[in-house]
């Protein structure tokens, strides 16, 4: 389950990025933030952001248009 | 932290869509853990202004999508370039896209570095009290310090 959800619906890049990165500061070391977005760029970037920080990106689906993404914060 | 990731941008242009790409690379890199730097000069220092009033021309850009077709004789007439702005912006607004207000606070927010080419300051006569704070004051060597650090340079 997750500690934290981040409704980025209707944000257009880089602003789920960015508002993950914030909500992400607020978590603690294993939390899990969910996150649903429209762009579908968010699918790409999403992966790359937990490549690139060593998030873990534990859950990525997809349903009539709307992403879902679930990342673990990073020890 | 000393294995930071470092990216340096120049940004040379004041339109509206050019002020995109640095914000928005300069604000994904911080959020992928860069320290950031972006060098502003010529009319990319229109952008660092308190009060940014950018605007987009059809004129000379034969790439920019127009819901119809509109000829060059049409662009230039007067009040073509305020209703280009008016139109892309609402057009941003309504996608989701972020303002430029808004992606210049998440910036600053991130910590990107923001440093103000003096030449160009001087050579348009802007104050420095017409920029937004926290702005470094500095020239091409300055440039090269950062950039001789960093791992990725991008000019825009």
């Amino acid at each position: 389950m997750a500690d934290s959800t981040l409704d980025a619906k209707g944000l257009n890049c880089p602003l789920p990025i960015l508002r993950a990165k914030k909500a992400l500061k607020g978590l603690a070391t294993g939390q899990v933030l969910a996150i649903e977005a429209t762009d579908p760029g968010s699918a790409k970037d999403f992966e790359s952001f937990c490549v690139q920080t060593g998030n873990e990106l534990i859950k990525a689906s997809e349903n009539s248009g709307v992403y879902y993404y679930e990342i673990k914060k990073k020890g | 932290m000393a294995d930071q990731k470092k990216l340096a941008i120049i940004a040379t242009k004041g339109t509206l869509d050019f002020a995109y790409p640095p914000l928005i690379l300069g604000t994904t890199a911080a959020a992928l853990d860069y320290e950031v730097t972006i060098f502003w000069t010529f009319y990319g220092l229109q952008v660092l202004k308190k009060e940014r009033d950018l605007k987009i021309s059809p004129l000379g850009n034969p790439a920019m999508p127009m819901p119809i077709p509109m000829p060059v004789l049409v662009q230039i007439l007067p009040g073509m370039e305020a209703m280009a702005t008016v139109m892309m912006k609402q057009k941003m607004a309504g996608k989701g896209v972020a303002s430029i207000d808004t992606l210049m606070e998440m910036a600053l927010e991130a910590d990107v570095k923001m440093i103000a080419c003096q030449m160009t300051v001087d050579l348009f006569d802007f104050k420095h009290s017409e920029l937004i704070d926290g702005v470094e004051y500095a020239g091409a060597a300055r440039f090269f310090e950062i950039a001789q650090d960093a791992d990725i340079t991008l000019f825009i």
